[in-house]
Order: C-alpha cells, then structure tokens, then sequence
C-alpha cells in the first residue's frame, strides 16, 4: 500500500481519543443556574465582589449581545449552540481567597501536575542549579497563573515580580486592586461591541490574567497562564489584558487543555494587548483543547479574539500561535499597528486531524506611518479536517511606508482533508508594499519512505517531515515551549498515521 | 555465507508485472553489479528489497541472513542492515542533516536494543567521515539535501552509509548526474567501507561506475529476470557491444 494511503487508512482508525490531557478532575463545585440573563451577570459580578462601574459595563456588554447574532462567514460547520443550556460560572470549592499554594485544592494541584505544569515555585527554585554559563531552559523561571474553570487558582512568583514593578495576577483580583488601569484599557483595543462572541465575554468574563509592566521595565522572567475547563457544559469566558508601558518588555505565553467529554464546550475569550512607545509584546500560544472523539464527537469551539494595539511609536506586537486542539478553532490574533514605525508579526502553526475544523489567521491593520508587520503561516491538515487561513492586510490612507510580508504553506496529509487559503489585502496608499506567498504541498511519499528506509517510523517519519515543515515558526516560541510544542505536534498527528 | 537470497521473484505495480521470476544470490564480503538498460527493473529490485510501498510480489521470496525479508517492514529491515542509496535523494526542508543522522542512527539502535549514541561520540564519528568524503561540516547544519549539488546528494548518501554500518548497502545507478571528480569521491568512500562482513550490490546502466568499485560479480538484466552474471570482464563485453544482444534472451 501506498504510504500515504496507509497514512489515510489510518487516519480512517485515528484515535484522538488518546488525546491525552482528557482526564476530568473530581472537584467539588459551585456554578451559576444555567442559562444567561441579567441576574447571572450580576451573580457574577457579584461573586467576584466586584465594583458597581464594572457590573454597569457588563451589562452594557449584555444588553448589546441579545442584539446581535452569531457570525456565520467563516468555514467552519457545526449545530446551532444554545447559549441558554450552558453554566457560564462554575468555580472550584471552597472559594476563598487563596494566599499560597497550600490552601489550593490538592486536587486541583495535582491536576497541573499531570499537565506538567510548574505550579510548585519553591520545588524549582530548590532544584539543582545548572552548572555557571550552562543554562537548563528547564529550570528557567517562569510565572504561572492557573485558570481552572472560570477562576484564577494560582499565581506564581507574584512576589519577585512585584519587586520588579510588574503586575502579574488574576484580572479579577486587578479590577479590585488596580480599578485605574482596568478602567483605563479594559475594552480599549476589543470594544465591547466588538463581534458576537467578544461581547458575549464582556458580560460573563469571570477570569484571567492582568500584566501591566511599567516603563523601562523588561519583564525577568516569562509569564504564563494555564486554561484549563474541567466542568461539564460550561463555557469558558476568560479575559486577558496586557500592558507594556514605555520602553518594555514581557513575553507571555498561554495554554490550553479540557477533558475529554462527549459534548462540545464552549471557549470564547478576549485577549487584549497594549504597547506604548518602543514596548515589546511577545505573546505565545499552545493551544491544546480536546478536539473532539474519532466520531468527530465532542470537543471545544473555540471563538477567540485577540488583539494588540501598538499604541506607541516604535512598538512591537508579536503573536506565536501552535494551535492542536480544538474541534472547531476560530481565532484570528491580530495588530493595529497605529504608532510610527511600530511593528506586527503572527507566526502560526494550525494542525488540524480528525474531524477538527479552523479557521484562523491574522489582522494587519497598518494606521502609523513606516508601519511593518510579518505574516508567516503553516496549516497542516489530514484526517477528514479542513484547515482555512484567513487573512486581513490594510494599509490606511496616511500609513504611508507600511509594508507587509505574507507567507502561508500549506501541508496535506492524506486526501480527504483540505487546506484554503483567503488572503484579503487593501491598499489605500500607492506608497505601501505588500508581498504574498501562498504553497499548499501533500505530504511526499518519497519523503516518508527515504526517512523509513533510515530506519524512522513511519509516524516518525511524519512527525520529522511536519517539524521541518514548520520549524521557521517554531524558533519564535520561548525554547522551553519550543520543545513543548514540537512534542505536542507529533502527538496530535499520531492519530493520523497510527 | 549466503547474505541476501532472492528467489524467483515476481513484482507487479499496478496490475502490471514488472519483474517476473529474478534470482539473485549475494554472499558476505562480495561487490555485485547490476547492469541492464533503462526499465529493466534494477529500481524495481531495489525498491522491493528496501520495503517501499507500492508493490506486489505475486511470487518467490527474499531472505536476508536466512530471514524472510518479505515479512519485515521496512524500519525493522533498515535497523536489522539494509541500506538504499536513493538514484535521487530527497530534500527534507527545515530538517538540519546532523539532526537527521542522529535521529535515524538512534531509530536503528533502539530497534536492536542498543543504547542511544552519546553525543561526543556521535559527533566524533561523524566528523571523521564527514572529513573522509569531503563533507563540510557547515553542509550538515543545512536541511536534509536542501541546495546540495548532485555530487553533494550522493555523499551524504555515503556518509549515511558509513555512519549506519549495514550489511548490505544497495547503491541505485550512484553515478548518475555525477562529474568525474565527485563520482571519484564517492566511490572512494564506497570502497572504504568495502569489508568481509559486508556486501554491495551496485546497480549501474554505464560501465564507468565499475571502474572505480571494481565489482566481484556482475549480472546483466533484461525485462525483469537476469540474464546473464559472470565476472567483472562482462561489464567490459557489455561496455562494448551493448544490450542489445540480451533483449532476445529475455
Ligand atoms: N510506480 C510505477 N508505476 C508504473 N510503472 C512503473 C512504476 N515504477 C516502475 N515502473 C515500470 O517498471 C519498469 C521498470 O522500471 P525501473 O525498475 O525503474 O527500471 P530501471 O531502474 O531498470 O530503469 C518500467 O517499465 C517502468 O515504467
Ligand atoms: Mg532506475
């Protein structure tokens, strides 16, 4: 049998459902009535003791939603979600503020555990210290905030950062603490208005993280916040802000995980980022959603938005995305590149397998003048998926100088998926350039078996060529995650070849 | 002692058979050649012996070391010693060539149950070849064959070759696309790696290969069967009054 027909026969046999972060955690809960009205927005705000100002701006978000209804361009195929059956709160009990670890839910502990997620500070900061000019990437420091369902568990390191002037906590504890940077640009670069399911998540948000980092500062360590949605039938609305003051710098990074369940869960955050003058925003992604069983059954939506406002002069937003998961991604992280000379980059990798079905990309908007922005996109597809980039570059009428380079690859695995291409580009100064690469490739058996005939698997021989294939994106991630990820793509694409 | 054993052997590719009925022995320690003109088979062969898909043997058998070849895919036939040396070695874009050799030496030796090479011994072996073929060490930071020349390709099919030891290296018409001075290169490495324990079949359409690995035996294919094998002066008779004469016997 030909090796990509083998390739497709077992794709035909794909196991997704080795995924493999499907465990469910047995915590007890406390969740809203299901459904969705004014009196679950105020239960919200309520149980975040949050400030009359933002309840008010919450309902504002809500009433705005009844009068829209769900976007229906992208490509993307699934029934009609009822937002009236969902829990839009559920929260990990007891619920109490928690000051350290230890009055954590052990449970809820050992759950990032098995996520591999560095939650316990003290256990890395004793662990051995790699030898002078040697550096383990492994035991770099990186700051943890722990989303578990609609709350924040834990925040890492807050203390060490806090000397540095940064502020990294939940947003809901932000909202209370710090009311003057959250009213200032909370809903600033995603207006509550903003499309159906950004507005949706103005009303319910109910966690996630708060970065603000003052002038001059570069963030000391890497920032992280973990997703993870464990409850049944509830929607995960959190809600991220992030603001590089003057002259700074803050790499951050997200991922995401949910059990396995036979229903399909609701995700749809807002991810706001702001750069003044001459700041650096990095901000990564490993997604990792539950994308669904064999049956395409099950599985999160995935609705996000996220947007980087390069508000000052010489600002630089860039976004790294590794998307795996998810049964249905729609996700397009873009820049608004108003500052002179400020800069937007968006280098994805969208694997999609089984059923799984995205449509992501990016936004340029170039307002500034000499404005750049980089677009370097790799979207591999098999199983029966469908993987669709869409982009959107426009240069504004005064962005004179802007420029903008595209390039989006495209690697079929199999014959029953698909991969489409949708570059939208607007020009309306003659002074902007603008450049567009597009390939879509299948997988090459000639490729496959040399790899085999060195005596590779042919999922390691699939796992060699895809890594390769994505790799100019992979050497953005921070090195930590880099490995990460490329772990994770030869994981999800076991499915496809067995 | 007999190395690889192909017997009467019948291969199909889409419902057409290509080779019908070839017998081939290959002892430890010896050069085989394998002439014939164009479509004759001598990839096919060499295809069905590495494993690749694609292909139907209807009939007769292949053991190696007395093993039935047939039965192993092709992985385990490369961890248990044989080694293709493609006509046309692919590129593997973003894939570095250093990162490349480790990852596949490694897949052999787990496949046999020998611990992974430590990383001051991989480099050292691979240096010393690499330095033997004319290889620059800034060539294998580049990804797999990505903007090698021919000659280029063809070393570092060698240098695979001597880095994974197998038993039996098969070599498809090595000399094509090559000028004198790789092809000398080339065949210098091939010969180094000549040695009791190993055998070679080298497959060529020219005689001028044959100058540089001097063969031991060399058969002449036609239409899917051998036609003739003798010594290494048939590659000379050949040289001089072509195929023709064998298309009849086929
Ligand atoms: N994949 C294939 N599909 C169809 N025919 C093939 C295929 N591969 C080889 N053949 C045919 O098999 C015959 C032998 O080819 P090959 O083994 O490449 O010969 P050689 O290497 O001696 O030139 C030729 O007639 C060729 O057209
Ligand atoms: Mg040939």
């Amino acid at each position: 049998m030909p090796a990509v027909q083998e390739t497709v026969e077992r794709v035909k046999r794909i196991d997704v459902d080795q995924y493999r972060y499907g465990f469910e955690t047995l915590i007890d809960s406390e969740k809203a009535p299901k459904g969705l009205s004014e009196e679950i927005v105020k239960f919200i705000s309520q149980k975040k003791n949050e400030p009359d100002w933002m309840l008010q701006w919450r309902l504002e978000a809500y009433r705005r939603w009844l009068t829209m209804t769900e976007p229906t361009w992208a490509r993307v195929d699934y029934p009609k979600i009822d937002f009236q059956d969902l829990y839009y709160y559920a929260a990990p009990k007891p619920k109490k503020t928690v000051t350290s670890l230890d009055e954590i839910d052990p449970e809820i502990l050992k759950t990032y555990e098995k996520l591999g997620i560095p939650l316990r500070e003290v256990a890395m900061l004793e662990g051995v210290e790699p030898k002078p000019g040697e550096e383990d990437p492994a035991r770099r420091k990186i700051a943890v905030d722990a989303v578990f369902d609609s709350v924040s568990v834990a925040t890492t390191f807050k203390a060490e950062l806090k000397k540095a002037g940064v502020i990294f906590m939940p947003i809901s504890e932000a909202i209370r603490e710090h009311p003057e940077l959250v009213q200032k640009y909370l809903g600033s670069v995603v207006p509550t208005s903003d499309n159906f399911y950004a507005t949706l998540n103005s009303a319910v948000f109910s966690d996630g993280s708060f970065v603000y980092v003052p002038p001059g500062v570069r963030c000391p360590m890497e920032l992280s916040t973990y997703f993870r949605i464990n409850e049944r039938n509830t929607g995960q609305f959190e809600r991220t802000l992030i603001i590089a003051d003057k002259g700074s710098y803050v790499s951050y990074l997200e991922g995401c995980t949910a059990p396995q369940r036979d229903e399909n869960q609701l995700h749809a955050a807002v991810v706001e980022l702001v750069a003044h003058d001459d700041a650096v925003i990095k901000y990564s992604t490993v997604q990792n959603w539950y994308p669904g069983n064999s049956e395409g059954k099950g599985g999160i939506y995935n609705f996000v938005t996220k947007r980087g406002d390069c508000r000052g002069n010489r600002s630089k937003i860039s976004w790294t995305q590794v998307e795996t998961g998810s049964a249905i991604t729609w996700k397009y992280p873009s820049c608004i590149l108003r500052g002179d000379n400020s800069s937007g980059e968006f280098y994805s990798i969208a694997i999609s397998n089984g059923f799984q079905q995205v449509d992501s990309g990016t936004k340029m908007i170039h307002l500034g003048k000499n404005t750049s922005s980089r677009i370097i996109s790799k979207g591999i597809a098999a199983g029966k998926s469908q993987n669709t980039y869409r982009g959107l570059v426009t240069a504004h009428r005064k962005a004179t100088g802007a420029r903008n380079f595209t390039a989006c690859d495209s690697l079929l695995i199999g014959d029953k998926c698909g991969a489409h291409t949708v570059p939208y580009i607007e020009a309306k100064n003659s002074s902007a350039t603008f450049e567009h690469e597009a390939t879509t490739s299948k997988i090459s058996e000639d490729v496959l078996f040399y790899c085999i005939q060195r005596g590779l698997s042919q999922e390691e021989a699939v796992g060699l060529v895809v890594n390769g294939f994505v790799k100019d994106v992979l050497q953005q991630l921070p090195m930590e995650f880099a490995v990460e990820a490329q772990k994770l793509i030869s994981i999800s694409l076991e499915g496809s070849v067995g | 002692m007999a190395l690889l054993e192909v017997k009467d052997l019948k291969v199909r590719v889409e419902e057409r058979e290509i080779l019908h009925g070839l017998t081939l022995t290959v002892n430890e320690g010896e050069v085989h050649a394998i002439m014939g003109p164009n479509g004759s088979g001598k990839s096919t062969l060499s295809h069905v012996i590495a494993g690749k898909p694609g292909y139907e043997v209807t009939d007769g058998q292949i053991l190696f070391k007395g093993e039935d070849l047939l039965e192993m895919s092709p992985d385990e036939r490369a961890a248990k010693g044989v080694f293709l040396a493609f006509q046309y070695p692919v590129e593997i874009p973003g894939v570095a060539t250093m990162n490349f050799l480790r990852t596949a030496l490694n897949a052999q030796r787990k496949a046999r149950g020998e611990s992974e090479y430590s990383t001051p011994d991989f480099l050292k072996k691979v240096r010393e070849v690499s330095k033997s073929l004319n290889i620059p060490q800034d060539m294998l930071k580049r990804g797999v064959n990505v903007g090698f020349s021919g000659g280029e390709k063809k070393r570092n099919e060698v240098l695979q070759m001597a880095l994974f030891e197998p038993s039996l290296c098969i070599l498809d018409e090595m000399d094509s696309g090559l000028d004198i001075d790789a092809l000398r290169i080339a065949a210098d490495g091939v010969n180094a790696l000549r040695s009791p324990k190993r055998a070679m079949v080298v497959i060529t359409h020219y005689q001028r290969l044959l100058n540089y690995i001097v063969p031991d035996v060399v058969h002449v294919m036609s239409k899917g069967r051998v036609v003739k094998s003798g010594g290494k002066e048939l590659a000379l008779e050949l040289e001089a009054s072509g195929y023709a004469q064998f298309e009849d016997a086929a």
